[in-house]
């Protein structure tokens, strides 16, 4: 999933300045699960806004709340249409593909992003959530036990660790494990060593070219084109 | 045309040493070129490294034409962290031009170790894919398939590290490193002469020239900084107890003892094939090592 962290009260207060009514807009998918922007964190920010208005004596602003299951998804866009003809601004706690999502969508509304949008990953524990994924499009975990060099190596190498690596740690950080020294240990258990013996040639960064699309192949062939 | 003095030492069984200078921060290079002077004929070559710990310097690259042009033999420290393949095979293809014909092939340290942690750390090739460019720039071709005008010919290197505390990963690299086309080695710092001789037996079936890097401390404070700070360096307590008994303004002093008398040691009993210093800011003591070390040999 996509992981991501609500900004700062402060920086959101900032961000509203020139707008009174604002609505604030929750995602019910992944920014629910890393709780940066759920129908719980819309709820807080809204008491946390209103508050901090309250507080400074000069509240222009007017709140709203909603949470769309997905703002990345066309079909739960279209139930703000009849909620958006009274709003200055939108701030979205979805991530950066949800605030553009809507954007895209209501070309003359103010979309503003309420989360800086981290990784893709996954819970490691609660409250801790790991980068796993740097969707690059060539994926080759199969290679490398499971372990992805290119998001979990700070340097993203792909023949072997460099000569940082201490107490299995990464030069860049001492409670950042090494990718290399992991999947060194995981194809030695799996008794797959000759996998990291053989050269890995540099990466295609033309796997698919920036900004990337996706076309499911079967729809191409049916003629359709609703994904 | 341009040839490499370095690979005619290299085919001789000669005893090696090296040494580096690192480039200033800033404009000035007359400090630099005083080093060059002073260890360009004691030496058979000299590396520039490349914004060493991440920290921007002058050029590497800058730095190996004052060598030549101070009548010294440069290895041109290269790592991917600041230059993409475009940009590493256009660097490669000057130094060439210019007679810089020893290569480096480094990963690079991470940016976070640096002076400027929020660039962009580029990495688009890892060291092994370095020297396999190379090699194929030899053979005429840019990484692309383009036929060059002109091709060059290095004599290209690489770094192992047989201090690691984990051994087993750092070997696979090597031995891709060796396949890759690497010709000679400088090692990590080395400061217990055991796993110099385990990584010995190990390395001694392929046909290339290892060479011990040797980190001259100046006292136990930087030996414990450089522990907790400098990535892959390992410095053994035994080491650091040595330099603490050192009189208050002679750390250094110890430090080229110690230095010295590893690099005694290992010429004595042939553990590898010849020695890189690295003074690491202290490059005029370098000819002191050499002298403590007795390795000032006839035509030095």
């Amino acid at each position: 999933m996509i992981v991501a962290e609500q900004k700062p009260l402060e920086e959101i207060r900032r961000m509203i300045i020139p707008y009174q009514r604002v609505l604030i807009l929750g995602c019910g998918t992944c920014m629910t699960v890393c709780d940066a922007g759920g129908e719980r964190e819309v709820s807080f920010l809204h008491s946390a806004l209103r508050l901090a208005q309250a507080k400074s004596g000069n509240g222009i602003h007017t709140f709203s709340e909603y949470t769309l299951k997905r703002q990345c998804d066309p079909e739960f866009i279209d139930l703000l249409i009849d909620k958006v003809s009274d709003l200055d601004a939108i701030l979205s706690l979805g991530c950066g593909i949800g605030v553009q999502a809507i954007a895209e969508r209501f070309p003359d509304m103010p979309v503003l992003p309420g989360v800086n949008t981290s990784f893709m990953g996954m819970a490691k524990e609660w409250g801790i959530w790991d980068e796993r994924c740097a969707a690059c499009g060539d994926c080759r975990l199969e290679e490398t036990a499971g372990i992805c060099p290119i998001t979990r190596c700070t340097k993203g190498i792909l023949n072997g660790p460099c000569a940082g690596t201490k107490n299995g740690k990464c030069e860049a950080s001492k409670d950042m494990d090494c990718a290399w020294i992991l999947i060194y240990k995981r194809l030695e258990g799996l008794r797959q060593l000759e996998k990291m013996r053989r050269y890995y040639p540099p990466r295609n960064f033309r796997a698919i070219p920036r900004p990337k699309r996706l076309v499911k192949k079967a729809s191409i062939g049916v003629g359709e084109n609703d994904g | 045309m341009a040839n490499s003095l370095f690979k005619e030492k290299l085919n001789s069984s000669e005893f090696l040493v090296t040494t580096e200078v690192g480039p200033p921060k800033g404009t000035d290079i007359s400090e630099m070129i005083h080093h060059v002077e002073l260890l360009k004929d004691k030496v058979d070559a000299i590396n520039v490294t490349d914004h060493q710990s991440s920290v921007m310097r002058f050029p590497s690259l800058g730095g190996c034409l004052l060598v030549k042009e101070h009548g010294g033999e440069p290895i041109f420290q290269v790592t991917c962290r600041d230059r993409n393949r475009l940009a590493l095979q256009a660097d490669l293809l000057f130094a060439y031009s210019r007679g810089v014909c020893n290569i480096l092939c480094l990963t690079g340290d991470s940016v976070d170790v640096g002076d400027h942690k929020e660039a962009k750390p580029v990495f688009d090739l890892d060291s092994v894919q370095l020297l396999k460019m190379i090699k194929t720039m030899e053979s005429g071709e840019d990484m692309a398939g383009n036929e060059l005008k002109g091709a060059p010919k290095f004599c290209i290197g690489a770094s192992v590290h047989p201090e690691a505390d984990l051994i087993e990963p750092q070997l696979v690299k090597f031995d891709k490193k060796v396949i890759a086309g690497a010709q000679f080695f400088q090692t990590q710092g080395i400061f217990d002469l055991g796993s110099l001789r385990r990584f010995m037996q190990y390395a001694s079936q392929f046909n290339v020239k290892i060479m011990a890097g040797i980190i001259v401390m100046a006292s136990a404070r930087m030996a414990k900084y450089m522990n907790d700070n400098v990535p892959g360096i390992i410095v053994p307590q035994a080491i650091i107890d040595e330099l603490a008994t050192a009189e208050k303004g002679k750390g250094l002093q110890k430090g080229i003892e110690i230095a010295a008398r590893l690099i005694k040691t290992i010429k004595e009993e042939n553990l590898c094939h010849g020695v890189h210093i690295m003074a690491v800011g202290n490059e005029g003591i370098v000819p002191d090592i050499l002298a403590a070390a007795e390795l000032v040999a006839v035509g030095r």
